[in-house]
């Protein structure tokens, strides 16, 4: 078992005595324990399917059969049987254990994801949301018989309102790119409202990619507004480009660089004098929450990641919520429904219901109100910490941070990797590899493959486009002083390395499920759909 | 991947893209630099303009995809498609490659042959690239 004990260490390793250990390359058991026998033998569940076998047998009905013909009409029933896999129980059980061992997790190890805030997600939260009265609730329950829920999602549409600064919230869109969607529509809706047609919407050239695909998506053009030498918006570019045709801006304060842009004030007054709204991605909150709010600098409009700052589990794509906080102008084009409570006759309890009474209303934007689930982790995530908690949590994300960068910017890692933008970062900042591939020759995505190896999840690379060999990196607030020292150190031992061997890099990872992908080959000629 | 080069014969426009004219000056060809292609990484997908489309200089005429990103292409000089590179559909690697030769983009018939002289010789290119 020994190598299996190297292989989970490797972190630790990586801090001293780095190097062959950790390559590896011919080591016959990888992270996951599993031998190149079964590494090559993964199949999927289908190809071990085998006809008759089940892993559960319902018991001879009670009640007497019916034809299934009898209850559904012909036409809506399909003429051969699905294909499903045929398994037994354990071979189930054992196949997706295999597959979930092969995953990287936030439960596995550091993942400073940048832009992308994986923090640690409390174990509280998973217990408050299995809890019968929100596990087990059904959404086309009456309005009557799930107050409870609907008082949690109308309290959570205050606390949310509060952070942003911006009183009215809709916790329909799913995700940041659906809360996007939701501001872009809401800020369409606004101005047609008032006869007023406009063709354009700004984005900074730091912006989320998801930015500039809304805006497409909703039938605007996209002008992009240059950044300053400080990291900020170009504020001359952006007067210049604020006229009576553009909608919206679209701003991430902190940016994608981890810059807070102090113009904000003197930005939201251009974009107001021209008429249009200011609208807030919030993926980056997580650097602000109870410090600065949104609405007091300015923005109409806000998305939230519920799955970022406040600690839904996610990666792999799900589930999300991305809900949004509208100012007073934008209110009457919110989401339908919206949870609203009704206030009682003296002695009763006020009630809380479900509004469709919003004539000007953008309409839905889903089914039912939005992953209920998330909901209620995200509550539970206020409540425990409380205004207070909520602040010291931005405020050591902005810490941990800073440390990093400050670690980061020791010799043997700075000559290679110079930040970005050098300034007091907020809760994540953005090296460049530019310098590595030059002098080490190893490009940024050799630093984040070979990163693996020391046992971590590598951070966003190549993104934001405007800085060259980008590595985004956001640690967030939940990781501890020797993690980062550790991280910190594999980065330094990886740059040592590459100055003696860059192939040791350029061929990296070696102790993975599956070793360097042909991104070029998957993205030519894709494989997407599972033979039966 | 190919050798960082910036062949003196061409002409280059900051976006990096660069232009060989034929003798007469009537039409050209063009294409994306060494230093565009590099940061890309191995290129994907070439999203080609319609013979006949009409080009305006400093503006996206086509896109680019690689592992990383989708990049916009800009026209180096006004004029109208005569001819797309289609081999580049069955392998678009070559715009790594060759960049220069056999990963050409677009020929065009130029409106304004005199843009030429808003363009830059190898030697400024490099110096603009700081190299």
């Amino acid at each position: 078992m020994s190598d299996m004990a190297s292989a989970e260490t490797a972190a630790q390793h990586a801090a001293g005595e780095l190097g062959e250990e950790i390559i590896r390359p011919e080591s016959p058991l990888g992270m996951t324990g599993e031998t190149p026998q079964q590494r090559d033998g993964a199949v999927t569940i289908y190809e071990k399917s085998k006809p008759g076998r089940r892993a559960f047998f319902t018991p001879a009905s009670e009640v007497p059969e019916v034809p299934l013909s009898d209850l559904i009409p012909g036409q809506f029933l399909r003429s051969n049987p699905a294909k499903l896999p045929e398994v037994s129980e354990p071979e189930l059980v054992r196949h997706y254990t295999r597959i979930s061992k092969r995953n990287f997790d936030l439960d596995s190890g550091f993942y400073p994801l940048g832009s992308c805030t994986m923090k640690h997600n409390p174990r509280l939260h998973e217990r408050v949301a299995a809890l019968p009265g929100n596990s087990r609730l059904h959404p086309l329950q009456a309005d009557d018989h799930a107050q409870g829920a609907l008082e949690l999602m109308w309290n959570l549409q205050e606390a949310l309102g509060e952070i942003a600064g911006l009183p009215h919230v809709s916790l329909q869109p799913s995700a940041g790119s659906h809360g996007e969607l939701a501001g872009v529509l809401l800020t369409k809706a606004y101005h047609e409202d008032r006869g007023d047609k406009r063709t354009k919407v700004l984005t900074p050239d730091t912006a989320h990619g998801t930015n500039p695909a809304t805006v497409t998506m909703c039938g605007y053009e996209v002008v992009k507004v240059g950044t300053n030498p400080d990291g900020g918006v170009d504020l001359d570019d952006l007067r210049a480009k604020a006229d009576d045709q553009v909608a919206c801006l679209m701003l991430t304060n902190p940016n994608t660089l981890g810059v807070f842009d102090g113009n904000i004030e003197e930005i939201a007054s251009i974009v107001h004098g021209v008429g249009a709204t200011l609208y807030y991605d919030g993926a980056n909150l997580n650097a602000v929450m109870g410090i600065s709010r949104p609405g007091d600098m300015g923005f109409d409009i806000v998305h939230f990641n519920l799955h970022k700052s406040f600690t839904q589990p996610h990666g792999g794509g799900g589930p999300g919520a991305g809900p949004i906080a509208v100012s007073e102008r934008i209110e009457p084009y919110i989401t339908r429904p919206q949870v609203i409570r009704e206030e009682a006759e003296a002695g009763d309890q006020p009630r809380f219901v479900l509004d469709y009474d919003r004539p000007k209303s953008i309409g839905r934007l889903r089914g039912f109100q939005g992953n209920y689930g998330v909901f209620v982790r995200s509550y539970a995530y206020i409540r425990s910490l409380g205004a207070e908690g909520l602040r010291q949590a931005s405020e050591l994300a902005v810490l941990n941070a800073n440390y990093l960068l400050a670690r980061l910017k020791e010799e043997g890692v700075a000559e290679y990797l110079p930040v970005a933008f050098d300034r007091l970062c907020m809760h994540e900042f953005v090296l460049s590899g530019a310098p590595m591939k030059k002098e080490l020759g190893i490009r940024t995505l050799d630093l984040a493959k070979r990163l693996l190896d020391h046992g971590y999840h590598p951070p966003t690379v190549y993104f934001p486009l405007l800085v060259e060999e980008a590595l985004l990196i956001e640690p967030t607030e939940t990781e501890t002083k020797e993690t980062l020292d550790l991280f910190a150190d594999a980065v330094a031992d990886i740059l040592r390395e590459a100055a003696n061997d860059p192939t040791i890099a350029q061929s990296a990872p070696y102790s993975t499920p599956v070793r360097r992908l042909d991104e070029a080959a998957a993205a030519k000629t894709p494989v997407v759909r599972q033979p039966l | 991947m190919s050798e960082a080069s910036y062949p003196k014969d061409l002409l280059y426009h900051q976006e990096h893209d660069w232009v060989r004219l034929d003798p007469a000056g009537e039409w050209a060809t063009f294409g994306i630099t060494w230093y565009a292609q590099d940061p890309l990484g191995e290129v994907v997908f070439y999203d080609a303009p319609e013979v006949g489309s009409l080009l305006t200089k400093d503006e996206s005429y086509a896109e680019i995809e690689s592992v990383k990103a989708v990049s916009d292409v800009f026209a180096p000089m006004s004029g109208e498609v005569i001819e797309v590179n289609s081999a580049i559909a069955d392998d678009p690697g070559v715009i790594n490659d060759d960049p220069y030769g056999d990963g050409w983009l677009v020929k065009v018939r130029l409106s304004s042959v005199e843009e030429k002289e808003q363009l830059m010789d190898s030697a400024a290119y490099q110096a603009l690239l700081g190299q």
